[in-house]
């Protein structure tokens, strides 16, 4: 069961059950994007618009809709109270170490690394909640689930030409 | 759960013992194996053959004059034959074109019989529920022909709506139907419907990747024209699939690929394609497993489609009984109601668990299910969902694995539910 339990931790599961900054943003202006995972269905739909703060650093809004299982829709949740608020550049970080998180272990399971940038060790005390994510590494087959909403998030990104 | 209630057509216990992978665990859990529509296991004797005539007579086919390579050649062809038998073939040794699967079987004919024979005012009809091998070959078409395509539609239940059927066949050339579904289990009415296109001179294609491990399959009771089927599910080994079809239909047709084996003559200008089946077998054929499927298909006939069928039956009725009377209002079983309409599997659903956390808790179980989309988007979009948990049955299953499966699945309620 120790693997089970990596995988499916109290704030994945809490994220499934509620998740954060569900729902929609009128588009345009917002980007709407979709992301797939032909293997097993998932959907995610990612809403991204940024706010004007005048002279300053202009922040990201993002909302998430679509349907799949817990590791998709929780990491989607997760992704979003992060993403939310956050800077352009502090949520480029953000993705950066969120790959980090994945493909390191990747890398351990024999798999070629994606980016060979990425991997810098992440210093998973400072992920907060994202670092429950950590589990799914330890099961190939559901990385994809996780990265969904990351690749999806990054897909709009570039629409908005961010 | 007690599992005195376990069908005894088949002494499964002795089955099981044929296959060793069954006798296999993880972490003290012997495998429960319940994917068999995605691929059946195959029993030792077929590794025996495959081992026993790579061991002994490997050459090429229809090339050495030598004796193993006039063994090997006569093993091929016998395998042909017997794939042939199996479904009743009235000419199995002309008629049965080997191919590396079923999807290949389906694309031959779309890039052969298609090509020349559709154009913008034809109509390929097919239904909701094909598996993407028995669709995307005609979207294909679709693409390079200009023809259209129509759908029969099917009711909450998963089976085709019949109403007015005579209507839906106006333009239709071929009828590209499959034999029973990989998701939901019906099994369409192929002859009735066979005859309808016949009447309205369309051509009948059939999917029967998930007919033939299951029922008696009779081409020549049938009718239909084409007929494709996949060894791996048939408990034969992968790389290997069969293509039916009626001889003056493969004579008139033009060749798949091109190489060796398919042709009868070669110069510099052009050249003369062999006669059937070998036009459609460009290049070395699997061999080896063709053995390995004629020696599925004798252990699949050795036990006989009456007693498959009657023990599948038993199984679905237990497994569609216990889930619900575990899970009652949690639960949505799809398909149609009755077992005799249906194949050995059955797609489920929980409102508040996705298939592929089913799958994964399961797995720690050492259960195998099959969780997603089972190649059938466009039924999934129908149905309303995106992913369904199947599981499904074979020879080698019994009760105790339908207890374990419902113990797994307690606990996926009790973990996600
Ligand atoms: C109904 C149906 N048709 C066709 C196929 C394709 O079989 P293969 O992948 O062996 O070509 C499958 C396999 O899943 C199937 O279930």
């Amino acid at each position: 069961m120790s693997g089970l339990e990596d995988l499916y931790r109290e704030i994945i599961l809490d994220h499934y059950r509620n998740p954060r900054n569900r729902g929609t943003l009128e588009s345009p202006p917002a980007i709407r994007q979709e992301g797939f995972n032909p293997l097993c269905g998932d959907e995610v739909i990612v809403y991204l618009e940024k706010t004007d703060e005048g002279n300053n650093e202009p922040k990201l809004v993002v909302r998430i809709d679509g349907r799949g299982c817990s590791i998709s829709q929780s990491s989607a949740s997760l992704m979003a109270q992060s993403v939310n608020g956050s800077t352009v550049p502090e949520v480029r970080k953000l993705i950066k170490d969120f790959k980090s998180l994945m493909s390191i272990h990747e890398t351990n399971l024999g798999g070629e690394p994606e980016d060979e940038a990425s991997l810098d060790p992440v210093d998973t005390d400072k992920m907060g909640e994202l670092a429950a994510l950590q589990g799914v590494v330890k099961f190939p087959v559901r990385i994809k689930c996780a990265t969904l909403s990351w690749n999806t998030l990054l897909q709009a990104m570039e629409e908005l030409e961010i | 759960m007690s599992s005195s209630a376990s069908p005894r057509i088949l002494n499964v216990d002795k089955i099981r013992k044929d296959f060793p992978i069954l006798e296999t665990s993880k972490n003290g859990k012997r495998l429960v194996y319940l994917d068999s529509a995605a691929s059946s296991q195959r029993p030792d004797s077929v590794l025996e053959a495959m081992d026993d005539y790579y061991h002994t007579t490997h050459a090429n086919v229809h090339r050495g004059v030598y004796s193993i390579a006039e063994n090997a050649t006569a093993l091929y062809e016998k395998a042909r034959v017997k794939a042939g038998k199996l479904i009743n073939a009235p000419k199995p040794s002309k008629e049965i074109v080997f191919t590396k699967n079923a999807t290949e079987a389906i694309n031959l004919v779309a890039k052969t019989w298609g090509l020349v024979n559709l154009g913008e005012s034809d109509v390929i009809l097919t239904t909701k529920m094909e598996h993407h091998a028995n669709l995307v070959p005609w979207l294909m078409l679709k693409e390079q022909t200009g023809c259209r395509i129509s759908y029969l539609e099917i009711d909450s239940n998963g089976e085709l709506i019949l109403d007015d059927i005579e209507s839906k066949f106006d333009g239709v050339k071929l009828l590209a139907i499959t034999m029973a579904s990989n998701v939901l289990g019906t099994i369409p009415p192929v002859k009735y419907l066979t005859e309808m296109a016949h009447k309205n001179g369309a051509l009948v294609l059939a999917d029967a990747a998930q007919f033939v491990p299951h029922r008696q399959c009779d081409v020549s009771d049938l009718d239909v024209d084409f007929l494709a089927f996949t060894g791996h599910k048939v408990m034969g080994p992968t790389g290997i699939g069969v293509l039916y079809g009626k001889e003056e239909l493969l004579d008139a047709m033009p060749p798949f690929l091109g190489g060796g084996e398919m042709i009868l003559d070669v110069t510099l200008e052009g050249f003369k394609t062999n006669e059937i089946p070998w036009k459609f077998e460009a290049g070395t054929p699997p061999i080896a497993e063709a053995v390995g499927l004629g020696a599925g298909i004798d252990y699949l006939t050795a036990i006989g489609y009456g007693a498959i069928g009657e023990h599948e039956r038993g199984l679905l009725d237990y497994c569609s009984n216990s889930l619900k009377t575990t899970f009652g209002e949690k639960i949505t079983l799809y398909g149609p109601k009755e077992t005799t309409k249906r194949t050995g599997l059955i797609s489920f659903s929980f409102e508040t668990v996705h298939p592929h956390d089913v799958a994964q808790i399961l797995d720690d179980h050492n259960i195998c299910v099959r969780a997603g989309h089972h190649c059938a988007k466009p039924l999934m979009y129908r149905l309303g969902l995106s992913a369904t948990t199947r599981v499904s049955f074979s020879i080698y299953n019994d009760t105790h694995d339908i207890d374990a499966l419902i113990i797994g699945l307690v606990q996926v309620v009790e973990m996600l539910g």
